[in-house]
């Protein structure tokens, strides 16, 4: 028993929260998730590469990963923009600008899609601009872009925000007095503060936007080799009474989901004692 | 003793009411383009039912792509009957569920289809692409609409139909496949339902041709506009039969089997095959065939099984992963 | 999340005799900044929400109401609510109780418990679906058992309640947990010395000091929970009027070419959204002034 733990057995209820906390994730979460898992335990090696290795999958991945990636870093870049002018300055509707940033956490995904739809099609709000020059964004991988940018914006803005706020003006003004410019204060001081935030917003917004099925299938255009996503690949099996090579792909998914949230966490970790020196 | 009595009573009092005019309730599964077919008939068999029997049925209605469905009912969704795109999906209720017995398509006329439709091809007033037949589908330039194969039974059907028509005019499978992997490289969307694709042509205005079930095109020119669309007819379609049938496993448990069975048996009757006639699917009894002659154009229809054998075999060779359609898709 | 509660605090001027230029950006680098923000919202945020509102009022207001006088319509804006009704409470306990414990005690395997509260989060909504046909599907492990004692859970309510459960799992245990371990423990421990039980701790020291943090993680649930689609769709079974949630009758509608209805009932939940949002913004902008006494 270390030290902590026994300062910490001063409060009760360890023993009930714990228990309901692990019987409850156990019954939503942990059991339905192992029945994809035994599922594909039936499977021989070689049907299992079969179903997830596949040259259709593998496009399928090649595209979910960027696109995702894309996403996630353009979410990246103006999330930081976003949650810096959100805290550091002020103009007016600033408030109701906070608030829009949930939006993509509210609107169902479905109606994203449709409402994405309608302004990059051909003869959409926007679509009516763009195709004449030669930018077709709807049923290309620039769709696929745009609507995965959406369902991940919250993340970086919200992830970055308390830290931003939590920065001690000082560290900015002991930076200038040693003689530094504003963009050496930036660059050298308050980015590397920031990083760790930055990284996790990222990693988030990406890790959601890898799983997103709603909104992509309306505007992705779903051409075999070259907008297909993972999931719609599950559906698709699905759709053949293919119920193994379906949880395959689930299963591939799910641990890479798993393995990208224990990096997050980790990074988070890493984030918060980095912060607190 | 006295609670005894009264529940006693009151079951008493339940039974009677239950024998004098029984409610019953039926769920219908069936795919996309019938939701407007399955209201009107609901209400015209509910009405048929209670004058004969007295009593009160009820339908529910579920829609979406055929295969998805027919997923829904085995993993569970207790559905009295099913009505679905085409006879491979019905025939995995038997093959993978063992929710009806073997020979299910042969307990009705017709192979158990009490309407049939076509494949057709939908293209913008005035057919400013001269779209005439299939073979213009193939044209360099020309974008034509269909949805996947894979997600959408009516897709299966504008898959066939033009594999056949290329096998017909070009001799062999290999030429077959050659012609559908053209007309494939000039479909820009591949949306994974009929109602999507519509969608996609209609309101997105993609696409110069969209090739349609016969009811559906027919029912977007009805409600998107007579003054947008015309319909061109192919010099060969399939002739397409989506089939019905009795969940047996359940209608059983659910003590449904007579209902659902008169249910099923009263689309063939007159009232059942007007209504389809109505709702532009092609009735199949002598009198409402003349009826809706005028409202059918005239094409050789091609009948499923002597072009293809049976569904199994069509799914293996053309849909299964590694398909024809897959094929077409990786350059092989 | 919970400490961007304060992000309508006026930035803190420096004290004078600091070198204003270097901690404070020139006016064009603000509005430049400000301008790609804004612009960058507006592309990603405002346009898509602008369409939904545009599309559905396209053929008047006549037309808009009337999608709302259906049955159907009806129906699924009532299951919608019962699915938020039990998902949002059981996942507020879970959330308070995985918070509790995870910030007020240190124990080996910590990390992996957060990874797995989170995972929800990242699994795709078409499995989410997948999993709950594989355990309670007629094919799956407890289907033929449920199916002969004649208990329905998938292509029923109890399905579409587990399957929102889920997508919402992390939501406020998630906005609990930093804020919990920010807090620390120690108005707890004077609690307990001066002679309260665990209970007593909880409800008058502990829940006052999370309420906010908690109803802001209860409506970004509630909305999720309104808002699912995926999932839902998988466990549904779209039987009109009876298994259709909100989200699921806009695809319905959408595919009966009721493009006005579709975009109205979805307007509906984009509205059911904002209000939400203005909802956790007067939340937080209470939460500040709680914070500013």
């Amino acid at each position: 028993m270390s030290l902590l733990r026994k300062e910490h057995s001063v409060l009760p209820g360890f023993g009930l929260s714990l228990g309901f906390t692990l019987a409850y994730l156990g019954l939503i979460v942990l059991v339905p998730l192992s029945a994809a898992f035994l599922k594909t335990a039936g499977m021989s090696w070689d049907e299992f590469v079969a179903a997830v290795a596949s040259p259709r999958v593998m496009a399928a991945y090649r595209l979910s990963f960027f696109a995702s990636l894309a996403a996630a870093t353009v979410n990246a870049c103006f999330g930081l923009i976003v949650a810096w002018v959100l805290v550091r300055y002020t103009f007016p509707g600033k408030r109701i600008v906070d608030a829009l940033v949930d939006l993509p956490f509210a609107l169902p995904t479905a109606v994203a899609g449709i409402a994405l739809t309608a302004i990059y099609a051909k003869n959409g709000w926007l679509g009516q601009w763009l195709e004449p020059h030669g930018v077709k964004v709807a049923f290309t991988e620039i769709g696929v872009f745009v609507a995965l940018t959406f369902v991940g914006l919250p993340f970086v803005v919200r992830t970055l925000q308390p830290v931003l706020e939590e920065l001690e003006p000082e560290i900015e003004e002991a930076s200038a007095s040693l003689g530094a410019n504003r963009w050496q204060t930036i660059s050298r001081v308050l980015l590397p503060e920031l990083f760790p935030a930055l990284l996790t917003g990222f990693a988030l917004s990406f890790a959601r936007a890898l799983g997103e099925y709603g909104s992509v299938v309306f505007i992705s255009g779903n051409m075999p080799m070259r907008t297909e996503i993972v999931p719609l690949l599950i559906i698709t099996k699905l759709e053949q009474y293919d119920y193994r090579g379906a949880t395959a792909i689930a299963v591939v998914m799910l641990t890479a989901s798993f393995a990208l949230l224990l990096l997050i966490n980790l990074l988070q970790k890493w984030s918060r004692r980095h912060h607190r020196v | 003793m006295k609670l005894k009595t009264l529940s006693l009573a009151l079951l008493a009092l339940l039974t009677a009411g239950l024998a004098s005019a029984k409610s019953i309730e039926l769920l219908n599964v069936s795919y996309d383009p019938t939701r407007e077919l399955y209201v009107d008939f609901n209400k015209a068999f509910a009405a048929h039912w209670k004058a004969k029997t007295g009593d009160t049925v009820t339908i529910k209605q579920s829609h979406g792509g055929s295969g998805k469905q027919a997923r829904s009912v085995i993993d569970g969704l207790p559905a009295d009957v099913v009505t679905l795109g085409l006879a491979g999906d019905v025939e995995a209720l038997y093959d993978v569920a063992k929710l009806i017995p073997r020979d299910w398509q042969k307990r009705l006329p017709n192979n158990s289809s009490p309407y049939t439709s076509t494949i057709v091809l939908l293209v913008r007033k005035g057919n400013p692409k001269g779209i005439k037949d299939w073979d213009d589908l193939v044209k360099p330039g020309v974008d034509v609409i269909t949805p996947n194969p894979k997600t959408s039974g009516g897709a299966r059907w504008n898959y066939l139909a033009a594999w056949e028509y290329g096998r017909r005019k070009y001799g062999n499978d290999q030429k077959a496949k050659e012609f559908v992997r053209k007309l494939y490289k000039n479909v820009p969307v591949l949306d994974s339902g009929a109602r999507g694709s519509t969608t996609t042509f209609v309101q997105r205005g993609i696409g110069d041709v969209f090739i349609s079930w016969e009811n559906e095109a027919f029912y977007a020119i009805k409600e998107l506009g007579a003054d947008k669309f015309e319909i061109v007819v192919p010099s060969l379609s399939i002739l397409a039969e989506p089939p019905v049938t009795v969940v047996d496993k359940v209608a059983k448990k659910k003590g449904t089997e007579a209902v659902a069975k008169a249910y099923l048996e009263y689309l063939y009757s007159d009232e059942g095959q007007d209504i389809a006639g109505r709702n532009f699917y092609r009735p199949t009894a002598p009198a409402a065939v003349a009826k809706y002659a005028k409202q059918f154009p005239a094409v050789e229809l091609f009948p499923f099984d002597k072009a293809f054998g049976n569904w199994t075999n069509v799914q293996k060779i053309h849909f299964a992963d590694g398909g024809t359609f897959d094929q077409i898709y990786l350059g092989r | 999340m919970a400490a961007a509660v304060t992000s309508s605090l006026p930035a803190v001027r420096p004290p004078s005799g600091a070198p204003l230029r270097a901690t404070h950006d020139p006016r064009w680098v603000r509005w430049t900044l400000t301008g790609l923000a804004l612009v960058f919202l507006a592309f990603f945020l405002v346009l898509p929400l602008a369409a939904v509102f545009g599309e559905a009022l396209r053929k008047g207001a006549g037309a808009y109401f009337a999608a709302f006088k259906d049955a159907d319509a009806l129906a699924s804006v009532k299951l919608t609510l019962i699915a938020a009704l039990v998902s949002v409470p059981s996942n507020v306990v879970f959330g308070v109780a995985a918070a509790w414990c995870i910030a007020k005690y240190s124990f080996r395997g910590k990390s992996l418990l957060i990874t797995l509260i989170d995972l929800p989060f990242a699994v795709s909504p078409v499995i989410s679906g997948l999993i709950y046909v594989l355990v309670f599907g007629a094919q799956g492990w407890f289907g033929p058992w449920l199916i002969e004692h004649d208990y329905k859970i998938i292509f029923a309510v109890p399905g579409i309640v587990l399957a929102t459960t889920f997508v919402t799992f992390p939501f406020v245990a998630r906005e609990l947990i930093p804020l919990m371990q920010a807090q620390g423990s120690e108005e707890e421990y004077a609690a307990i010395t001066l002679g309260a039980n665990g209970w007593q701790t909880f409800w008058r020291v502990t829940l006052p000091n999370i309420k906010w943090g908690l109803l802001y993680g209860v409506i970004l649930c509630n909305a999720r929970a309104m808002g699912e689609f995926g999932a839902v769709s998988v466990v549904s079974g779209h039987i009109r009027g009876e298994t259709n949630t909100m989200p699921l009758h806009v695809e319905i509608l959408y595919n009966e070419y009721n493009f006005v209805g579709a975009f109205a009932v979805a307007s509906l939940l984009a509205l059911l959204a904002l209000v939400t949002l203005v909802l956790k913004s007067i939340v937080e902008w209470r939460h500040a002034q709680a914070r500013a006494v």
